[in-house]
């Protein structure tokens, strides 16, 4: 309106949000999934050792999630007035269970005494964490609904059977994402049960995507129109397709004593499940309601922002890069937070 | 009981603001001394130094941690709460805060892990540059918050259309009336109230006899850094004032305690404000000398709330006891920081028993100004959060019930109560433990922290 001269930004914010989401998946998935793992670990020593496999970059990696937040309100401030009131409840409740895995790592270590409370804390804030950005997902899937420009619905509507579900499926997903960063990060026995445990959360991923793929369409017309009228059936039967390999491969480099296989797996099936709700959903931001287009922000805000983001993101990459890079390789036991 | 849901979100948000403020209030100052001090181990290679940085990084890593967390929970505060406010002025602020993380937040995150864990895999100069990045960081993020935060306060370079802001013009979005004052005020804030935890734990230190050496040079340091920083800081206030009685007349006379207009008018010390009356009861006051201050003459004329329609003044009791606590905390700091220094004569500040007690004791006053700043001035920009456009009733989420805010307040309450006095305890240990002696570069018996992955190809556990 104030400067239509201004060329449609809304496909490189979209981009650019899509693939912010996508590096907290898998970078802060990774993390969760080491905290859902680390309930299981045999001793106090291998529990360190999952912990300082993280330590360095936990921090890193959880920022993504407040470009992801922030990244909407800029990007899509409509959306992001809607979904996040709708999504109420699970928000709190991931915050708050943020708040206990992110003290966990400082406190653990100097406040022995109280160790076990905090490992506790680390474990459950990571499973619950995991468990309701879940709810978000499927919350997201089905919609909201939506009067004007506000949630009209109650607090507690994206408490649904297949929100519940979604919140499963992310609690394997992250723990599979999990085994993979320890199967590189540890060595000997402790490897070994991690790619036991990996396996395990590979078949809850693949029963969850198999079940999501089917619920939907159900769920949602529109969701259905898109994937079975043709051709599209035929334009997009690459993607279960490909995902199907993908699981038999990573199934493969558990059990075959691959180091980096199981990680890079796990990554592809989250891109191939990622693309698939995308491809579900595109061009709703709030599904049923509102296009990116049609909630995004003034073409002048997305101006000002993508001049610094243009490189200050790549910037933010290259030094993230170098910090994995500074602490690469296999964990030791003998040194770190004891 | 009607449960309101704006009231409750409002507790809810100065909850975890407050809260969530005390630790960069600490954090920012504390960044800014551990690059000094790293720096001066890298220049000099003096131990002691290594030694003081090491500590304290201790104690900053719990206190960062702690900052995260609790500062996650605010952008999300904005959706799920004020997600009308949201709606209406993201084009405008949203950038800041976005730019607050690009710029802010991963540097201070990725330079952290390397800072904490990576001084024997990196080579000393980067560790440096990693504790530099780390305070810049720090001081990058109070940039882009506070300049949202003023902006709220004085909003310029927008147009305002169908209810919704749309920027015109980012530098006047930026460099707002109020930002350059809140800024200095803010950024100082963060250092003093640094200083005087430093001060105080440098003071027990020495009174304790556990580290003395250590204790002395920490105390004289940050004596002298006061010496400077508190003066200015009343100064800043001074000027920030007069600002805000440009801008924001509303504010200033409630912080004043004015009610009814007057010229000259007196400077209220004290006294008892009644909204419903419009008045000021029990009022100890000093003639013309609130002219003096204010419109730096002796007959300059000073508006009231009392010219306000009353559905467009705050309420005068916060701001006006508030401003009281943070003017005495200034007046106390600058009694304590010139007395120190003039004890310097003959070691009479590390030998005083009552002196060290003192400083001690103002360990914590730092943090009481800054929390009473901005009590005054947030509840001094009420009943708005977009001053004079945009009002808070209208700010926050309609799908919201006061049960359901009642529910997450409790929540939010609940976790910050085991998780900031647990943090509390921790840094309280640290300090107990004091600043160890081992050798800094060597790989430590009994060092903990500094290394949880090695190049080392393998070492099974
Ligand atoms: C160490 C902390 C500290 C100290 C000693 C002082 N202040 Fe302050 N003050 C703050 C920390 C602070 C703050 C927390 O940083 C605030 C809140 C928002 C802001 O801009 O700064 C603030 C706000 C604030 C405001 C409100 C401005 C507005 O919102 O419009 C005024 C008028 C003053 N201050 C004035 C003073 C004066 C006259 C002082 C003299 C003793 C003083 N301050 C000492
Ligand atoms: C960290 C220091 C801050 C403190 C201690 C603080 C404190 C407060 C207080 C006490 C109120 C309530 C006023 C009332 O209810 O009468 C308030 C309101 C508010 N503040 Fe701040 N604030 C701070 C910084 C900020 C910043 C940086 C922002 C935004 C960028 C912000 C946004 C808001 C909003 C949106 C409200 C409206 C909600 C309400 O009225 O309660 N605040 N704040
Ligand atoms: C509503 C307002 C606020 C929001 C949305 C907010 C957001 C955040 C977030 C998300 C973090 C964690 C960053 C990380 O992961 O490293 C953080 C930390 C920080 N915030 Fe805030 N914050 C607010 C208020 C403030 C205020 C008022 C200040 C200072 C004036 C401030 C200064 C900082 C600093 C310096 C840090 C990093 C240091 C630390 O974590 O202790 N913030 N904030």
């Amino acid at each position: 309106m104030i400067s239509a001269l201004l060329p449609d930004f809304v496909p490189i914010w979209t981009a650019i949000l899509a693939v912010g989401i996508f590096l907290y998946v898998v970078l802060d998935g990774f993390d969760l999934g080491v905290g859902i793992l680390f309930r299981f670990a045999p001793d106090l020593q291998s529990r360190n050792l999952l912990m300082n496999s993280i330590a360095p970059v936990w921090d890193g990696n959880e920022t993504w999630l407040i470009l992801g937040g922030v990244g909407l309100l800029v990007a899509f401030p409509l959306a992001f007035a809607i979904i996040i009131p709708a999504v109420y409840f699970p928000i709190l409740v991931m915050l708050l269970a943020l708040c206990f895995r992110g003290v966990a790592f400082e406190f653990r270590s100097r406040d022995v005494a109280h160790r076990g409370f905090w490992d506790h804390g680390f474990f459950l804030g990571s499973v619950i964490a995991t468990f309701v950005q879940g709810i978000v997902l499927g919350a997201f899937i089905q919609g909201f609904k939506v009067e004007g420009r506000v949630f009209a619905g109650g607090s507690f509507d994206c408490f649904t059977p297949f929100s519940l579900m979604t919140g499963i499926a992310l609690v394997f997903g992250y723990g599979l994402l999990g085994a993979g960063w320890l199967v590189m990060k540890t060595s000997g026995a402790l490897q070994k049960s991690i790619r036991v445990q990996g396996v395990w959360c590979l078949c809850g991923v693949c029963a969850c995507i198999a079940a999501v793929s089917l619920w939907s369409p159900l769920l949602d017309l529109d969701i259905a129109l898109r994937w079975l009228s043709w051709p599209n059936s035929l334009v997009l039967a690459p993607i279960p397709v490909l995902t199907l390999c993908v699981a038999l491969l990573t199934g493969r480099a558990l059990r075959n004593g691959s180091e980096a296989g199981p990680f890079v797996g796990a990554i592809f099936l989250f891109l191939l499940s990622y693309g698939g709700i995308a491809v579900s959903l595109w061009p709703m931001i709030v599904p049923h309601h509102y296009t990116v287009w049609e909630a995004a922000s003034s073409p002048k805000t997305q101006a000002f922002l993508l001049v610094g983001t243009a490189f200050l993101l790549p910037t933010v990459l290259l030094y993230t890069a170098w910090s994995y890079w500074v602490f690469r390789g296999k964990v030791r036991g003998d040194i770190g937070y004891h | 009981m009607h449960l309101d849901p704006v009231f409750l979100s409002r507790v809810q948000f100065v909850w975890v603001i407050a809260l969530h403020i005390l630790l960069p209030a600490f954090t920012v100052g504390l960044a800014s001394f551990i690059a000094c001090v790293e720096g001066m181990s890298f220049f000099t290679g003096r131990t002691v130094y290594a030694r003081i940085s090491q500590f304290w990084i201790r104690i900053f890593s719990v206190a960062f941690g702690m900052g995260v967390v609790s500062g996650i929970v605010m952008p999300f505060q904005f959706g799920t709460n004020w997600s009308r406010f949201s709606d209406a002025t993201a084009n405008v602020i949203a950038p800041l805060l976005a730019y607050e993380g690009l710029t802010a937040f991963f540097l201070e995150a990725t330079f952290l892990g390397v800072l904490l864990f990576g001084r024997r895999l990196v080579p000393r100069w980067v560790h440096f540059m990693a504790a530099v990045a780390v305070a810049l960081g720090t001081l990058s993020s109070s940039f882009w918050i506070l300049a949202a935060n003023s902006w709220m306060q004085t909003p310029a370079g927008y147009a305002l259309i169908g209810g919704r802001f749309f920027p015109t013009n980012w530098w006047a979005v930026i460099f707002n009336p109020s930002f350059p004052y809140r800024l200095a005020h803010t950024v100082t804030a963060f250092y003093i109230s640094t200083g005087f935890v430093v001060l105080g734990i440098g003071a027990w230190m020495v009174r304790a006899r556990r580290f003395p050496e250590e204790g002395r040079i920490i105390m004289s340091a940050t004596l002298w850094l006061l010496l400077v920083l508190v003066p200015l800081q009343i100064g800043l206030g001074d000027l920030h004032g007069l600002n805000t009685l440009r801008y924001q007349p509303t504010k200033l006379a409630a912080l004043e305690g004015r009610y009814d207009s007057a010229a000259p008018a007196p400077l209220t010390l004290f006294g008892i404000p009644d909204d419903a009356r419009g008045v000021m009861r029990d009022e100890i006051a000093i003639p013309r000398l609130g002219s003096l201050l204010l419109t730096h003459s002796w007959n300059g004329r000073i508006r009231g709330l009392n010219d306000w329609p009353v559905d467009r003044r705050p309420p005068v009791g916060p701001p006006f006891y508030a401003f009281r606590i943070m003017v005495g905390a200034g007046l106390l700091m600058l009694a304590l920081v010139v007395v120190g220094n003039l004890m310097r004569r003959r070691d009479a500040f590390v030998t005083s028993e009552a002196f060290l007690r003192a400083c001690e004791c103002a360990g914590p006053l730092g943090f009481v100004a800054v929390l009473a700043g901005w009590t005054t001035t947030e509840v001094g920009r009420q009943p708005w959060t977009v001053f004079g456009l945009l009002r808070t009733s209208e700010s926050v989420t309609p799908s919201l019930t006061g049960p359901d805010v009642l529910l997450s307040l409790l929540g939010y309450v609940a976790v910050y109560a085991v998780i900031f006095p647990g943090g509390f305890l921790v840094m309280r240990r640290i300090v107990r433990a004091g600043p160890q002696s081992q050798a800094i570069d060597e790989p430590g018996q009994g060092r903990r922290a500094m290394l949880p992955i090695a190049r080392a190809p393998e070492l099974t556990p």
